[in-house]
């Protein structure tokens, strides 16, 4: 153990006395507060506790607006008159209840629920009983308040979304904030009840969006009035959302759409930026604004359609004879097949122990690579396929964006799958089998792709092989219209696809829609060169003897999807497109009209009056 | 060791009285302010006399011990100590929150606490070395602020800015005690006002803001300016005599954030009025001029500095924690010592205690 070491105590000795007054300084100070408290303002501040005269108000800020890229306003918030009732104050005056209900047409019995609802409130914190009165009711509460201890009638801010379902997967939705949320935000915290993203922009802007909410403290008398604010915090608007999408563009989009269900999106093939984003059936945001009812609930999630799910983003399809392009860059950037590789297509292909078919019935004859792409042969792509494999058309989807997200930023993106005879292995445990190529080559079987991702892939041939990140937001800007922040394009990548090899498909995609026999010939526009792929992705594997118009007959959950995806005009791309209709039938009948519509409202093209060839059913109504 | 029987004649019996009074009003009041808390399990009172008996044992215990055996141990505490910090620290990022609890079993406690305390023994070792004639200058004190730092940075980090005051406060309090030459800690002062405004443009906007509320709470009426209105509200309508046991009603109303540990002593005013604030802040001031004494009459370096540093600790906190709930000391989170609930706390004071009483008993032995 130590040595006790005993030099220089007479330090400590010396400090003493000085330490003994500072510590009584201290405490005498303390002394003087209690006094000064307790006794000279013991009696005010006593006035103060008695009915807890001291009392916060909220003052909730006003979210940031959605404007779509010219300015026009998508989601702004409109003021709505609250009720509330502090139910400490009622305990003196219970009949203001009684009155307060008559006012409202509510019953006590609703009243009493809405606030033993909220069970674990601070004492003293008004309960919302009813929100969004109309005039009529403002101005009897008004009128009456001096006799309505306990009320308090309050203007907050409201949601609004002036074209109801437009785009309401892109915008999303609010919520009341929960557990989790409350806990996330520990920095700026949100006060309970509030509404926060929950979907779409809203959700993943809440941080610009949001606003910083303000409140007074204030002091109440007796009976729970407002005498005077004691300390004031205004408010600080959100900041305001410039989306990357043309209210017009994206009307004509949902009317396009009439009834049917899918998704659509447009972009700027140059900058990825979204021109227009739909989904369909869609939601009507502004339930979500006020608290949405459970019946409303239910019945958004019980629908079949799933109208709360982004189908761009989150719905995963065989790509059906979209992925045809993908196949024929694979055959010729590796040199197995050349443009002038020829296959045989007899309308039927046996393989195996089984006949793999053509759409066309008698087939295309002699066919090589630009026919079989404008008029989409299957039998070219089976034999194709079998010869380049499998591994090496999954590589090229790779690199043309499937099977991967996009990182657009929106929630809940989904990847979709390349299969690959690796893949296969892993998830299945047993190897590829060559059968499946076929499927493969023309985008069905394993493979599985969002519309998101097949408009990258058209975007991407039209763009020269380059990729861009596909954007909904272009800028913020704070209320003041200073701009906060900008979203350039950013680009993601070059496709490892030769100039060349994007050539030959380019002008087979325009063959698509433009040649005698193109499948995609109802998108072909007066002016302007369209080049685009129609699809047809298989829902269940059709019988043998199955006829083509038989479809039509089906019962719709098993009719396939259609799909159409495109690029305008063909020299300079300013418009890429994906379209897919649910359960449409065929691509070049269901999807390809509506991506007509739209392609010629961006270009600012007359409409073209439907072509005499689809007056008459013609064999290309069946094209896929 | 064999525990001399001159041990009991000398104990200190008053310094015990002091803190035993202080605590069953703790208890008392920590049983009033909390009844009408709708909480499941336990009731906090019941917790509090829990720790209050397992830290009077320790206390007991780290009495009987010679405290030169501290000595020889005391880096290998502060050690420890530290190392605590670390592992709170790593598990708080991993779990992206402020962390400031370990967790044993299903005990959980906080080493900031115990940091504290080691911060005293591990400076009083230091300085159980006599400085020159003048006191010790800057060149000597690498060793200490290196041993107030490291903690302070990890402490801030958690953060925690109230034990990071402490700290700070007990350590400068030392160097006082212990003779720092004037010049030193002049220049000190000037190093600090110097860094501080540097420090301040690296902070950002929100952070500045919620230090200047910090300071000034009423530019913050929504929060910390209103938690203070009601607190001073809850002491002043106690007036004079209060409104008596269990009748308080402001600090009863979950008003306050912290309303069963920071801003305990806001429901003793309600309730028990000047007469009984009064009576508890002259206990307090008991207890430290008997601590004071205790460290001025210990018998060497290492035991006056030792009972010092707990003093002042001591001190600290009440002076801050009162004033603060008063309203003429900015909101930081600084417990009450044995009146705010809290089980690390009150047995880290109690080990603090615990030396107090080992130097006091100690003072006519060696």
């Amino acid at each position: 153990m130590m040595e006790l070491n005993t030099q220089r105590m007479e330090d400590f000795k010396g400090i003493y006395k000085y330490l003994v007054v500072f510590v009584g300084l201290a405490f005498f100070l303390i002394f003087i507060r209690l006094w000064s408290l307790q006794v000279i303002k013991g009696s005010e501040l006593r006035r103060l506790s008695e009915n807890n005269c001291i009392r916060l108000r909220e003052n909730p800020a006003d979210r940031g607006m959605l404007l779509d890229r010219k300015g026009r306003i998508l989601a702004h918030n409109r003021p709505s008159f609250e009720v509330y009732l502090v139910p400490e104050d009622l305990k003196a005056n219970p009949e203001v209840l009684i009155k307060v209900g008559e006012m409202l047409n509510m019953t006590q019995d609703e009243i009493g629920e809405k606030i033993k609802a909220q069970k674990r409130r601070a004492p003293f914190k008004p309960v919302k009983i009813k929100s969004d009165i109309d005039w009529n009711e403002l101005a009897l509460l008004e009128t009456n308040r001096v006799y309505l201890p306990g009320l308090i009638v309050d203007v907050r801010p409201r949601r609004a979304y002036d074209f109801g379902d437009l785009a309401s997967h892109l915008i999303g939705y609010l919520g009341e904030v929960d557990e989790n949320e409350l806990k996330q935000y520990k920095e700026t915290p949100y006060r309970m009840g509030a509404l926060i993203g929950k979907y779409g922009v809203e959700y993943r802007w809440e941080n610009d969006l949001r606003g910083v909410d303000g409140g007074r403290q204030i002091e109440v008398d007796a009976l729970g009035r407002e005498i005077r604010p004691l300390g004031i915090v205004e408010p600080f608007p959100g900041n305001n959302l410039f989306l990357t999408i043309d209210l017009d563009l994206q009307k004509t989009a949902e009317e396009a759409y009439q009834d049917k269900n899918g998704a659509l999106i447009a972009m700027d093939p140059k900058t990825g930026r979204i021109l227009a984003m739909v989904s369909k059936p869609s939601f009507e945001p502004d339930i979500f604004a006020r608290n949405i009812l459970p019946e409303e609930w239910k019945s958004l999630v019980e629908n079949p359609h799933h109208p709360l799910q982004n189908k761009g983003i989150q719905g995963q399809y065989p790509a059906g004879s979209v992925f045809k392009i993908i196949t024929a860059i694979a055959g010729l950037e590796s040199g197995i097949i050349t443009p002038n590789t020829q296959f045989t297509c007899t309308g039927a292909f046996p393989y195996g122990n089984r006949d793999f078919r053509c759409w066309k019935e008698g087939g295309h004859g002699a066919i090589s690579l630009h026919r079989a792409i404008v008029e989409s042969c299957d039998i070219y792509f089976y034999q194709a396929g079998l010869k380049v494999g499998v591994d090496l058309i999954a590589h090229y989807a790779n690199e043309l964006g499937l099977g991967r997200v996009t990182g657009i930023s929106l929630p809940h993106e989904k990847p979709g799958t390349v299969p690959s005879s690796s893949w296969k292995k892993k998830r299945f445990g047993v190897p590829w089998y060559s059968g499946e190529t076929l499927s493969f080559s023309v985008g069905q079987g394993y493979l599985n792709a969002t519309p998101l991702q097949l408009l990258m892939l058209i975007s991407g041939v039209a763009n020269g092989g380059k990729l861009y990140l596909p954007q909904v937001v272009e800028r913020i800007e704070n209320i003041y219209g200073k701009k906060l922040k900008e979203y350039p394009p950013v680009e993601l990548g070059r496709a490892n696809v030769s100039e060349k090899t994007l050539q030959i498909v380019q002008e087979a995609l325009r063959g698509a829609v433009n040649d005698p026999h193109g499948t995609g010939w109802i998108c072909a526009l007066k002016g302007v060169k369209v080049a685009g792929k129609t699809g047809t992705a298989q829902v269940i594997r059709l019988p043998e003897n199955f006829k083509k118009g038989d479809m039509n007959r089906m019962p719709l959950k098993f009719r396939d999807h259609a799909w159409f995806v495109a690029y305008a005009p063909f020299e300079d791309p300013k418009i890429s497109i994906a379209v897919l209709v649910e359960h449409g039938g065929f691509g070049a009948s269901a999807a390809a009209p509506i991506a007509k519509k739209v392609i010629e409202k961006y270009l600012n093209l007359e409409p073209s009056p439907p072509s005499k060839m689809a007056e008459k059913e013609s064999d290309l109504d069946y094209a896929d | 060791m064999q525990i001399d029987r001159r041990l009991f004649i000398h104990f200190d019996w008053t310094l015990l009285g002091i803190v035993l009074a202080i605590a069953s009003i703790g208890i008392l009041n920590l049983y009033s302010a909390t009844a009408k808390i709708e909480m499941s399990g336990t009731p906090l009172y019941l917790k509090q006399i829990f720790w209050l008996l397992s830290g009077l044992a320790v206390m007991v215990t780290i009495a009987f011990i010679e405290y030169r055996f501290y000595s020889d141990f005391a880096y290998m505490v502060y050690s420890i100590a530290l190392f605590l910090l670390i592992v709170v620290l790593g598990y708080g990022i991993i779990t992206s929150g402020a962390q400031r609890w370990v967790k044993i079993g299903s005990l959980s406690f906080q080493p900031s606490e115990f940091v504290k305390i080691s911060l005293i023994l591990a400076l009083a070792k230091f300085f159980h070395r006599p400085p020159h004639r003048k006191g010790y200058s800057l060149k000597q004190l690498p060793l200490p602020f290196f041993f107030l730092l490291l903690p302070m940075v990890l402490i801030l980090k958690q953060p925690d800015l109230g034990t990071t005051i402490i700290l700070l406060l007990v350590f400068f309090s030392i160097l006082i005690f212990v003779k720092i030459r004037w010049s030193s800690l002049l220049t000190i002062g000037l190093a600090g006002g110097a860094v501080v405004p540097l420090l301040w443009n690296f902070l950002k906007e929100y952070q500045k803001k919620r230090i200047i509320t910090f300071f000034n709470p009423d530019l913050d009426p929504l929060g910390a300016g209103y938690h203070l209105i009601q607190s001073k509200i809850a002491v002043g309508s106690g007036g004079i005599l209060g409104k008596g046991f269990m009748n308080g009603t402001q600090s009863k109303l979950g008003f306050l954030p912290e309303q069963q540990t920071d801003f305990i002593f806001s429901a003793l005013g309600e309730e028990w009025g000047l007469i009984g604030s009064l009576f508890v802040v002259g206990l307090y001031l008991a207890l430290i001029l008997w601590g004071l004494r205790i460290a001025v009459q210990a018998k060497d370096r290492f035991g006056a500095i030792l009972a010092f540093g707990v003093v002042a600790m001591l001190f600290w906190h009440v002076f801050i924690n009162i004033g603060m709930v008063l309203g003429v000391m900015p909101v930081v989170g600084i417990p009450l010592p044995l009146l705010s609930y809290g089980g690390s706390f009150i047995i880290s004071t109690l080990i603090g205690v615990g030396l107090l009483l080992n130097v006091s008993m100690r003072r006519y032995l060696f």
